[in-house]
């Protein structure tokens, strides 16, 4: 299988990072008035984790996500990589956004080496660029630019981008959120695998608690704005997980009642 | 051939009357040729019938190619389908061979035939085409040494406001300095620095070197820097988390993302330091086109006037799209129809 191929052309393993978010809180200056975004969020997580964080639209997910990326400073508390504290970006953090933000003048195949090329090891690592391309089905599109492909392809590429790094700590803000559901959940078997032998750390930001509950070891509910943790709970299911587990539908219904969506379902 | 398979496609279900519409198809295709053949036999007749009014060498020789011209339109664009995309090319130009025919044959009666246009300030074709047979080395060296000054002058301006540019969009102390001096400077008309130019400088050259970069070189900067500072921040966000260094984000991210609008910037600078150009070399420099037109009207030689203008703007067309070619090639990535 690909994820074999893409597993074995990695020659030196990364094992997850532990991750530790302490009382970290944070807020947004808009035209001078104050939008406290996180507050007070504390989080650790262990090395190989695989936790994914839910809560409703705007609550501040993604500026978390930002903050253990290194990308911005948070206003108070700490975050750590394996007691390291995070003050820039590093290559060990893989971040994929949100928005696929593929750069339009690189075809898919420099796309995806973008990580490579910039640590410059792309010249020795060419194979892990076509491997990550075969895992996300697109390496006939390896020459295509980006305004040929579709949003869920572009998603693809964006992932893709980030796998070929060899991350230590994952970062996934709704990466599959444009996928249609067949090749989300083929999507989804193929990040559980290779979570399962790279052993990488994964923060996965979804607004899907199915999609959650399949994936992670771990799911975090966070309040409405300003986002505070609400519950932390532990999926304690070996993988492959079946979509219909009574246990899983049970902790589902337990999760979209958190989200306030109780009646309904 | 081509006509077939398309009145193919337009009679499929009534084969009877397939007859006329082939007939029509042909007409039309062919027929703007045949017009166009029409049109410069009548210009090589016009030149041939009559006697002209004033002594020129090139009148016959000038009629026989009008006949060739008349000739290949004919045969090009009957036989198109059976010259590839040369026939194409040469239909899809065949209305414009009608209206250029037609605009020789009147200039040419309107004025080496009846003078109905004042003589010595309107020459006839043949004089023109007298004047790149006879003055053909003056014209060429005139040609190379506007080509050397322009070019050398719009390399040095370009570069300079590329790297301008992307160093105050990219850095804000070099944008502190820098822009001030931009704003007070850059408005300013190269020509008006002329007289300053030209007795500061050591040569004319140099001087006009001066202007022609310094004419290129502001909207270069003025559009690179827009472009840097337009890049969005989402760019840089991914790739530091990839692990660049800030050397990357400038050279693999900010210039790329920058150079739609370069370009732009380097087209106004080309029109720009034309003008420039032309300027410097009637007043200072002693050779290149603009002199030559400057001396061609101290003789009253409006023949090589006309001659050199002609030169002139096939030369700027050309240097606008050689820049054209490049840009398309840089930024395929822009252009919906790329292949792969
Ligand atoms: N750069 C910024 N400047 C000002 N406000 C911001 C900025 N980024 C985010 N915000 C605000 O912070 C809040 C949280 O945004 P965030 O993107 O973290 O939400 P989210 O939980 O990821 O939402 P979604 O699930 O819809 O993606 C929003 O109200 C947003 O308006
Ligand atoms: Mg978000």
């Amino acid at each position: 299988m690909v994820v074999a191929a893409l597993a074995e052309s990695i020659t030196h393993a990364a094992a997850g990072a532990a991750l530790d978010i302490e009382q970290v809180s944070h807020a947004f200056d808009i035209d001078g008035a104050e939008l406290p975004v996180l507050d007070d969020v504390s989080i650790s997580v262990e090395p190989g984790e695989f936790v994914a964080l839910l809560g409703p639209s705007g609550c501040g997910k993604s500026t978390l996500l930002r903050l253990v990326a290194g990308l911005d400073k948070p206003r108070s508390g700490t975050l750590r990589e394996d007691e390291n504290r995070i003050k820039s970006p590093h290559p060990s953090r893989v971040v994929v956004f949100q928005d696929p933000t593929l750069f339009p003048w690189r075809s898919v195949w420099d796309n995806v080496a973008l990580g490579l090329e910039a640590q410059g090891i792309l010249r020795s690592q060419r194979h892990h660029v076509d491997a990550a391309l075969d895992l996300v089905g697109l390496a006939s599109f390896r020459n295509a630019y980006p305004h040929q492909l579709s949003g869920g392809m572009a998603q693809r590429v964006a992932l893709a981008r980030a796998l070929v790094n060899d991350p230590k700590i994952l970062i996934l803000d709704e990466p599959l959120g444009k996928l249609d559901s067949l090749t989300r959940i083929t999507m989804q078997a193929e990040l559980v695998s290779l979570w399962q032998r790279k052993g990488f750390t994964t923060l996965l930001v979804t607004h899907d608690a199915e999609e959650a509950l399949v994936l992670a070891n771990r799911v975090i509910v966070f309040s409405d704005r300003p986002a505070r943790v609400k519950a932390d709970i532990r999926v304690d299911r070996p993988y492959p997980r079946h979509r219909g587990d009574p246990y899983l539908a049970d902790l589902r219904r337990q999760i979209l009642g958190l989200l306030g969506l109780d009646a309904t379902w | 051939m081509s006509t077939y398979s398309l009145s193919d496609g337009l009679a499929s279900g009534a084969p009877g009357v397939s007859r006329a519409p082939l007939l029509a198809i042909w007409v039309r295709e062919s027929g703007v040729g045949i017009l166009a053949s029409v049109a410069w036999i009548g210009f090589g007749l016009s030149c041939l019938w009559w006697e002209d009014v004033g002594d020129w060498s090139r009148t016959h020789s000038l009629g026989i190619a009008a006949f060739i011209v008349a000739a290949v339109a004919l045969f090009g664009t009957v036989g198109a389908d059976y010259l590839g995309s040369a026939g194409r090319g040469l239909r899809k130009r065949a209305p414009w061979l009608v209206a250029l025919g037609a605009f020789l044959t009147l200039w040419e009666v309107a004025t080496a035939k009846f003078a109905w246009l004042p003589l010595p300030f309107f020459p006839p074709p043949q004089s023109i085409i007298e004047v790149y047979t006879d003055d053909l080395p003056k014209l060429l060296d005139s040609v190379f040494a506007s080509v050397k000054l322009q070019l050398g002058g719009y390399l040095i301006g370009a570069t300079i406001g590329f790297l301008t540019g992307v160093s105050i969009g990219w850095s804000r102390a070099v944008g502190y300095w820098v822009h001030p001096v931009l704003r007070f400077i850059g408005p300013l008309p190269a020509t008006a620095w002329l007289p300053i130019a030209f007795f500061t400088f050591p040569s004319s050259w140099s001087a006009s070197t001066f202007l022609i970069a310094l004419a290129t070189c502001f909207p270069v900067t003025v559009l690179t820097w827009s472009g840097v500072a337009s890049v969005s921040n989402a760019y840089y966000d991914v790739a530091r988390t990839l692990g660049a260094k800030p050397s990357f984000l400038v050279l693999k991210v900010a210039i790329p993302a920058a150079l739609p609008h370069v370009f732009v910037g380097l087209f106004m600078g080309l029109g720009s330091s034309f003008a420039v150009l032309v300027v410097a070399e009637m007043i200072g420099v002693k050779a290149g086109l603009g002199w030559y037109l400057q001396w061609a009207q101290g003789w009253a030689a409006y023949a090589n006037m006309y001659a050199a203008l002609i030169v002139m703007s096939l030369l700027c067309s050309g240097a606008i799209t050689l820049l054209f070619a490049i840009r398309d090639r840089l930024l395929v990535w822009q252009k919906g129809t790329v292949k792969w």
